[in-house]
C-alpha cells in the first residue's frame, strides 16, 4: 500500500475530480440533453440540405397572383398547402398548417404546466397536464395524418404533363405541385418530425401511466416527466422550425 | 414530510409559475402571429429576402423562448447551458459553407 498522502484540494476547486454532478444535473437528464443535440444536428441538416435543394432549382419568378404549378420551377408552399379538412374547395393558405402550429406550441405549454406540478409534488395537476399534453400530441398527428393524404391524393385540377396526360396528387418520383423533390423533402422531412412526434406521445403515455401509478410520488421527484417533457419541447422547436423553413420561406 | 411554507402557500406558489408560463405562452403566439401577418400583407411581386431574413430571426427568437424558458436551459448552471448552446455553431458553419460552395456538387456531377 502506497504510503504517500493525498492533499485534499479545496471542495470548490475540486468539482471535475468525481463525486459531484458539476453540471448540477443527473445522469439521465443530462443524456437528454446531448440526445436533443444530436438530434438537433440531424434535423438542420435535413432542412438546410432542403433549403439548398430548393434554391438550386428555378424559382417562380412572376407575382404569386400569376402561379401556375409546374414541374419546372418550385412550388410557392402557400399555393400547395392551403386546405382545410371539412372546408373543400377553399382556398385558405397556410390555415391548417397554422392550427397545427398551435396546437403543438398549446401542448408543449401543458408540458411545462405537468413540470411545474411535478415540482410541487402535484400528482393529480401532473396528471391532468399530461392528459392534455398527450391529446394535444395526437390531435397533431391527427392533423398531419389528413395532410398527407390530401397532399398525396392531389387537387381536383391536377397537372397537365408535357405529353398531354393529367398526373393527380403526389408521390416520391413525381408529384402535381413541382419538381419530385418537392414532395420528395416534404414527406422526409415532415415524416421524420411525425416519427418523433409519435414516439413522444408514446413516451409521454408510458410516463403518464407511470404517474398515476404513483412511481413518482413515491421516488420524491417527478425528475421523468421533466425528461420526457425536454423530448417533448424539443419537437416542438424542430415543428416550429420546419414551419418557417418548410411553409412560410 | 414537513409542509413547510415560505413566503407563499403552495396555491399561491402554483398561480405565480402558472402566471409565468401562460406569459410565455402568449409571447410565442404574438411572434407566430406576427409572422403570419408578415406573410399575408408583404407586396405581391416584391423582394422576399427581407421578408426570409424576418422569419428566421423571429423564429430564432421563439427558439429562444422554448428553450430557455420551457425547456429551463436558462436556469441551468452555465456548463451545461454552454455545452449545449455552443456546438450550434456548427449549424451556422454548415449553412455559410454550403451558401458558398454547396453548388460545387452540381458542378461535379452534371457537367456544370
Amino acid at each position: 500500500m502506497s504510503s504517500a498522502t493525498t492533499v485534499v484540494k479545496n471542495p470548490k476547486e475540486d468539482v471535475w475530480n468525481g463525486g459531484k454532478s458539476p453540471m448540477k444535473a443527473s445522469y439521465g437528464k443530462l443524456m437528454m440533453w446531448f440526445f436533443l443535440l444530436s438530434d438537433a444536428f440531424t434535423f438542420s441538416a435535413l432542412l438546410i440540405s432542403y433549403l439548398m435543394v430548393r434554391f438550386t432549382h428555378p424559382q417562380f419568378e412572376l407575382p404569386y397572383s400569376e402561379f401556375f404549378f409546374s414541374d419546372l420551377h418550385w412550388p410557392i408552399p402557400e399555393k400547395v398547402f392551403n386546405a382545410a379538412p371539412f372546408l373543400h374547395g377553399a382556398d385558405l393558405p397556410l390555415l391548417f398548417v397554422g392550427i397545427m402550429t398551435f396546437i403543438l406550441i398549446l401542448s408543449s405549454v401543458t408540458m411545462v404546466l405537468a413540470v411545474e406540478a411535478g415540482h410541487r409534488m402535484d400528482q393529480k395537476d401532473v396528471e391532468k397536464w399530461m392528459i392534455w399534453t398527450i391529446i394535444g400530441g395526437v390531435a397533431f398527428l391527427a392533423c398531419q395524418a389528413w395532410e398527407w393524404s390530401h397532399f398525396i391524393h392531389g387537387t381536383e385540377e391536377g397537372l397537365i404533363l408535357s405529353d398531354g396526360t393529367k398526373f393527380f396528387g403526389a408521390n416520391l418520383a413525381h408529384n402535381e405541385y413541382g419538381p419530385p423533390l418537392f414532395a420528395d423533402f416534404f414527406f422526409f422531412i415532415t415524416g421524420f418530425h411525425g416519427l418523433h412526434v409519435t414516439s413522444g406521445v408514446i413516451l409521454n403515455i408510458i410516463i403518464f401511466y407511470n404517474v398515476v401509478m404513483g412511481v413518482y410520488q413515491r421516488r420524491g421527484h417527478y425528475e421523468m416527466v421533466e425528461k420526457v417533457g425536454l423530448y417533448w419541447h424539443f419537437v416542438d422547436l424542430v415543428w416550429v422550425f420546419v414551419f418557417t423553413l418548410f411553409y412560410l420561406i | 414530510m414537513a409542509s413547510h411554507d415560505s413566503s407563499m402557500s403552495q396555491e399561491e406558489i402554483r398561480k405565480a409559475n402558472t402566471k409565468k408560463v401562460i406569459r410565455i405562452a402568449l409571447i410565442l403566439f404574438v411572434v407566430t402571429v406576427i409572422e403570419f401577418a408578415l406573410a399575408f400583407i408583404w407586396p405581391d411581386g416584391s423582394d422576399r429576402t427581407l421578408l426570409n431574413v424576418l422569419f428566421i430571426v423571429l423564429t430564432i427568437v421563439k427558439a429562444f423562448y422554448i428553450v430557455s424558458e420551457f425547456m429551463h436551459l436558462g436556469h441551468e448552471v452555465p456548463v451545461l447551458m454552454y455545452s449545449v448552446v455552443l456546438p450550434l455553431v456548427f449549424i451556422v458553419w454548415l449553412v455559410v459553407a454550403l451558401m458558398n460552395e454547396g453548388s460545387a456538387i452540381f458542378n461535379s456531377f452534371m457537367g456544370g
